[in-house]
């Protein structure tokens, strides 16, 4: 190719149009907000959310044969990217579900009304009086759909930077916006935010160093220079530990976790079931890529990195989990908990750890949104009611909610015909086949370990008298019970019948080079 | 699904050619499934039935276990016309989990020694079901209890019934479950509340111990399923064989309440009577002798693994003893005999194919007229209103008779005089540990000795001397719905040991399964026999020269250091306290940083910023972000400096 010339790529759009659905979509969003009366905005952006997200995943079934490297080589369409686009696109449309209760919150849905107006002022008031909808959320929200997308099929450094920041963005924006409690949610935009750009100068200096050693960004080539120059690799190492620190953060993996906590506990329910959920997938999707596409070559080098990683998270984060008392802040820790089990997964880099990760994602990301779901329901004036005393008494309340809170807490404690049994399963069994023993023994501990306080939330529930002004389970719409059904339902079908999506992943194949 | 059994044996035989695949299930067999599905409907509907059900629930609850107990009479007559080694059967359901190399099948399997335990289940599940029916009489949650304990049922036939140790790990699991239900039924006592979290905790201990147990034997041989993993247990070296032994004796202490994870059984005893008579006493306690003798051929294998388990019965066997000499509540004096005895049953397991057929034997018995005693505890705590110290009772056989007579049947079983069960089967046990080492023996013949003595301290406190009742108190004898279990179990102590020893063979009926070595004695068998039954009278003397007089109703303090530790269960609490929950909360504090104004430090400081007046917090947090970015950079240090390390050599 003469390197003057500047060849425009060809472009697949066939290929790429779950993409494009979702983010014409986000783009007709923005105009929406601009043209389209106050009324009227929410009906036309839940059509175009739920519709583009539907249509996106019909386009991604139609095409989902598709195998091949798009737009020179940027994207990889391939059966793992596919399957994770499909699993982030389920997500988002289970959590769109719940951005979109408005029955939970007497005062209207779960944002603020409007996020210019300094918490507590004379205008927010008269602004929630009014009954004010901020409907910005929903372009934002397919924004960070997009760059999931990206993220995951991204097969060249800068196309991944773009897609993480495409993706984060919107996300620091969302986790600033909720109507209760501004300040401490606008306090964890903000951390979110720093932290999340001080990650990103990790990835992008990475990125800078990779280029340096190999002279290229493409993934594949990077594969190349590895095995081309075997000896000089003080560079790529280097290299390699800026990028891994950088989707270190994004999963929250110890010791870049810190912010978890405080993000899922200030960010508005939904926003938090939506980023525990998709975020998580769309990192490990876009570090499986990295690490098995682009430095599979060095794989002998962070094998053993990732099982230090992975045996502190799931330490840490069950250990301090059962400090907790608040409910947002244990499940935050115990999603950093679970990002150690997935990342056992990720260490072995072998076929089976591959899907032995996607399936943990499958079944975690159901659970997470469905404790949301639930969080968002048990309510007092105050809004969320997160201290975990506050939850005493629950099952004789509200049998059906605590029923289905318990379920999710056996899930995640990993108790046998739940699907956190079977996902815990394949990722043990997957480690074992390369013979990492010692990693799996440290899993098993944390899971008992983490069995603690997921037991204790069951306790608490079923098996204490409510306190005095017990917090109510407010009723919500058809957006929330359906949500909630779906999780409760995949969490369920998962533990007892898991061999069709087992199947579904192991047909999926292998990363495309 | 049903009859997918050939392909997946036909599987199985490609990949370990020396197997003999189980007889597929055909005829009265073609249904084991119904088992466990009986039991498990009657759960469903009760627990998703709601109100609707409140009314005809429980008599439905009960229908379901006596099918299944009809249904496994069945079986039992099924297995009797088949010869003796074509009596394993298997069933697969479908296939559950198929990963790469690794398939775990939903499968079934029926033999000798399930059938024993499915009959069991059933049969003293039956009437303890039944039992129940007047003892919960008046409980608002009636139904939610009888859904819990048919999903026990469920569960606890599951965990016999698996062909594979995936699926024994899933009742296992399961039957755990159920009792952590049941411990915490009555939630509104905080004691309850915890004693349920404490038993699951406990538990899960013991569960890593299994989970790993599965893990390594599935790398070691490439499956799970029983028959395949037996087979091949031979060539497997022998310290991989001790791991996985030593890892299994962890499940089976921390299921079977065997030292050191025996806790959580004497507070386990919050639960309704009904449950500590079903669950921790007759069937779920038992699950870890079940274990250890259904994986005799990896014991076999180790002479290390197997003495570390006899050690355990040893030690288990003395310490419940000595807890249940101690115990003024009639239930926690029962939880420390169920230890005691499973303490035998743990013991006769690690003598090897000596002792694995004792060990059912005496699982057998004990689970008959171990239910007797709780029932009959039970009618007596019905009776004298919810009182369960002994202290406070006393006479009672003047207005309990039928109560009255029916526990001194089990008493007669559990103190082991001729004829009644327990003598058969704690005399083979205590003979075949002669066989194999006369320390043990002599151990097995004092902890006899002991049982006589603490169970007749308990019978001379309630039903003889003189009425100390509270005033409020008017004991009555229970209803007949409650007597006539009583009876029937009573007629149990008397002659299962002799059912089973003569007319059942049990000895011949197991040893397909367990295998059976025996060795001739130096000495006469009657001698050994006649020594057991002095020592067992010299501690029943000894109670009675002691409690003849009259009960203090405050237990008097100035007792001895022994009296003392097993007042307070061996200091178990305290040991746990030490070693395990105390560690765990500073590691916790440590993690967080948090100086010793504790945990809720955090919480509630956050409490009050989110409140606006926590002025001094507020400079902590957004502290954070810096020090969180700190955190980044010396876990990217930490990243590099491990990549390095990989590197250097």
């Amino acid at each position: 190719m003469n390197p003057d010339v500047m060849v425009a790529p060809e472009i697949d759009y066939l290929a790429l149009l779950p993409m494009i659905i979702v983010g014409v979509a986000a783009v007709l969003g923005v105009i929406v907000e601009t043209f389209v009366g106050r009324g009227a905005r929410r009906p036309v952006q839940l059509v175009l959310v739920f519709g583009s997200l539907a249509g996106a995943f019909a386009a991604l079934v139609w095409q989902s044969s598709t195998r091949s490297l798009e737009v020179e080589g940027a994207l990889a369409i391939d059966g793992p990217g596919i399957l994770l686009m499909g699993l982030v696109l389920i997500v988002a449309f289970v959590g769109a579900m719940l951005m979109a209760e408005r029955q939970l919150d007497p005062a209207g849905d779960s944002f603020a009304p409007r996020a210019s107006a300094l918490p507590g002022s004379v205008d927010e008031r008269e602004l929630t009086k009014r009954g004010y909808l901020q409907t910005e959320v929903w372009p934002l929200f397919l924004f960070a759909v997009v760059g999931m997308m990206l993220f995951i099929t991204s097969t060249n450094l800068l196309v991944m930077f773009v897609a993480l920041e495409v993706m984060s963005l919107p996300l620091y924006l969302l986790a600033g916006m909720a109507r209760r409690r501004r300040l401490l949610s606008q306090e964890a935009a903000l951390k979110y935010f720093i932290l999340g750009a001080f990650s990103s100068a990790f990835f992008l200096f990475g990125a800078a160093l990779v280029y340096g050693f190999s002279g290229s960004v493409e993934f594949s080539a990077i594969a190349d220079a590895l095995a081309a120059k075997p000896g000089e690799t003080a560079l790529i190492v280097i290299g390699l530990a800026m990028l891994v620190v950088g989707l270190l953060f994004k999963v929250g993996a110890v010791p870049f976790h810190q912010w978890v906590p405080d993000v899922y506990q200030g960010s508005p329910a939904p926003v938090t079931a939506f980023m525990a959920a998709a975020v998580k997938v769309a990192a490990f999707g876009a570090m499986l890529r990295l690490l098995y596409v682009a430095f599979g070559g060095l794989r002998w080098d962070w094998e053993p990195l990732l099982w230090v990683v992975a045996g502190l998270t799931m330490i840490v984060g069950s250990i301090v989990a059962i400090a907790q008392t608040d409910i947002k802040r244990m499940i935050a820790y115990s999603s950093i908990a679970q990002a150690g089990f997935i990342l056992i997964g990720v260490s072995t880099a072998t076929a089976e750890g591959l899907w032995a990760s996607i399936f943990y994602l499958v079944a975690y990301s159901f659970t997470t949104l469905g404790i949301f779901a639930v969080i968002s329901m048990v309510r007092d004036s105050g809004g969320e009611a997160t201290r975990i005393e506050q939850w005493s008494g629950l099952g004789r309340t509200n049998p059906v909610i605590a029923t289905c809170f318990a379920i999710f807490m056996l899930a995640l404690a990993g108790i046998p015909l739940t699907s956190g049994f079977i996902a815990k399963f394949v990722v043990f069994e997957a480690a074992l086949a390369v013979d990492a023993v010692a990693l799996v023994i440290v899993g098993v501990i944390a899971s008992v370990i983490a069995a603690f306080f997921y037991v204790r939330i069951i306790v608490v529930m079923f098996f204490r008298d409510p306190i005095e002004g017990a917090p109510r389970v407010a009723v919500p719409s058809g957006f929330t019970t359906l949500a909630l059904s779906i999780s409760v339902a995949v969490t369920v079908i998962l533990g007892i019948l898991p061999q069709p999506v087992l199947d579904l992943i192991e047909r999926a194949g292998v990363f495309l080079r | 699904m049903i009859g997918t059994g050939a392909a997946r044996l036909a599987d199985a035989t490609n990949i370990a050619p020396v197997i003999q695949p189980l007889a597929e299930a055909t005829g009265v067999f073609s249904y084991l499934w119904l088992l466990i599905a009986l039991p498990l409907l009657g759960a469903t509907v009760l627990l998703l039935g709601g109100r609707r059900t409140n009314r005809w629930g429980p008599y439905f609850a009960v229908l379901m276990v006596v099918a299944a107990a009809a249904y496994g009479i069945a079986l039992l007559v099924g297995l009797l016309g088949r010869s003796a080694d074509d009596r394993a059967v298997g069933q697969t359901l479908f296939e559950w989990v198929f990963v790469g190399g690794f398939t775990a099948p939903m499968a079934l399997q029926l033999d000798q020694l399930s059938i024993v335990f499915v009959l069991l289940i059933t049969i003293v599940g039956s009437l303890i079901h039944i039992y129940s029916l007047g003892y919960m009489e008046h409980d608002p949650d009636k139904r939610k209890f009888f859904g819990f304990l048919n999903l026990f049922v469920a569960a606890m036939l599951l965990l016999v019934l698996a062909d594979n140790y995936l699926l024994l790990y899933v009742g296992w699991e399961g039957v755990g479950l159920a009792s952590y239900l049941l411990i915490s039924f009555w939630q509104y006592k905080p004691s309850a509340a915890a004693a349920g979290k404490k038993a699951f905790v406990m538990n899960r201990i013991g569960d890593v111990g299994l989970s790993l147990a599965i893990m390594l034997i599935f790398v070691t041989f490439g499956t799970v399923v029983f028959d395949e993993v037996f087979a091949m247990a031979g060539e497997a070296s022998e310290s991989t064989l001790t791991w996985i032994g030593l890892l299994l004796l962890l499940a089976a202490a921390g299921k079977s309440a065997q030292f050191p994870l025996q806790a959580w059984l004497l507070d386990a005893m919050e639960g309704p009577t009904p449950v500590s008579a079903l669950i921790h006493a007759a069937t779920m306690v038992t699950a870890g002798v079940y274990l250890i003798v259904r994986s005799g051929a990896i014991y076999d294998q180790t002479i290390f693994a197997l003495t570390a388990v006899m050690v355990i019965g040893v030690i288990t066997m003395f310490l419940g003893a000595f807890i249940g000499s101690a115990k003024d509540d009639i239930k926690k004096s029962l939880a420390g005999s169920t230890m005691s005895q499973i303490g035998y049953m743990v013991l006769a397991a690690g003598l090897g194919p000596v002792g694995y057929v004792f060990a059912i034997f005496h699982l057998l018995t004990h689970g008959v007229f171990k239910a007797n005693l709780f029932l009959g505890a039970g009618s007596v705590i019905h009776g004298m209103n919810g009182e369960q110290d002994m202290r406070r009772y006393g006479a009672l056989r003047k207005v309990m008779v039928i109560t009255w007579l029916t526990f001194m049947a089990a008493y007669l079983a559990i103190i082991g005089i001729p004829p009644f069960s327990g003598f058969w089967s704690k005399d083979d046990i205590i003979h075949a540990a002669f066989e194999v080492n006369v320390f043990v023996g002599v151990c097995a013949i004092i902890a006899a000795g002991i049982t006589g003595f603490y169970m007749t301290r308990m019978v001379i406190m309630t039903f003889f001397g003189k009425p100390r009742w509270p005033d409020d108190a008017h004991p009555h004898e229970s209803k007949a719905v409650m007597t006539i279990p009583l009876i029937i179990l009573a007629i149990g102590s008397m002659f299962t040991g002799m059912a089973l020893l003569f007319w059942g063979d049990i000895i011949d009926w197991l040893t397909p399964v367990t295998g059976l070595e025996q060795s001739p004695l130096p000495f006469p068998t009657i001698l050994l026999e006649i020594a057991t039954l002095v020592v067992v009278l010299v501690g029943v003397a000894i109670a009675i020269g002691m409690y003849r007089k009259d009960v203090p109703e405050e237990a008097p303090q100035d007792v001895n250091i022994l009296t003392k530790a097993a007042r307070n269960s061996m200091y178990d609490d305290a040991i746990n306290d030490v070693l395990v929950v105390q560690p765990t909360y500073s590691l916790s504090r440590a993690f967080i940083g948090v100086d010793n104004r504790g945990i809720d430090g955090i919480v509630n400081g956050l409490a009050a910023f989110v409140g606006g007046s926590g002025e001094r917090l507020r400079r902590w947090q957004t502290g954070f972000a810096r020090s969180y970015a700190l955190a980044m950079v010396g876990g990217a240090v930490l990243v590099v400096v491990v990549l390095a390390v990989v590197r250097l050599p």
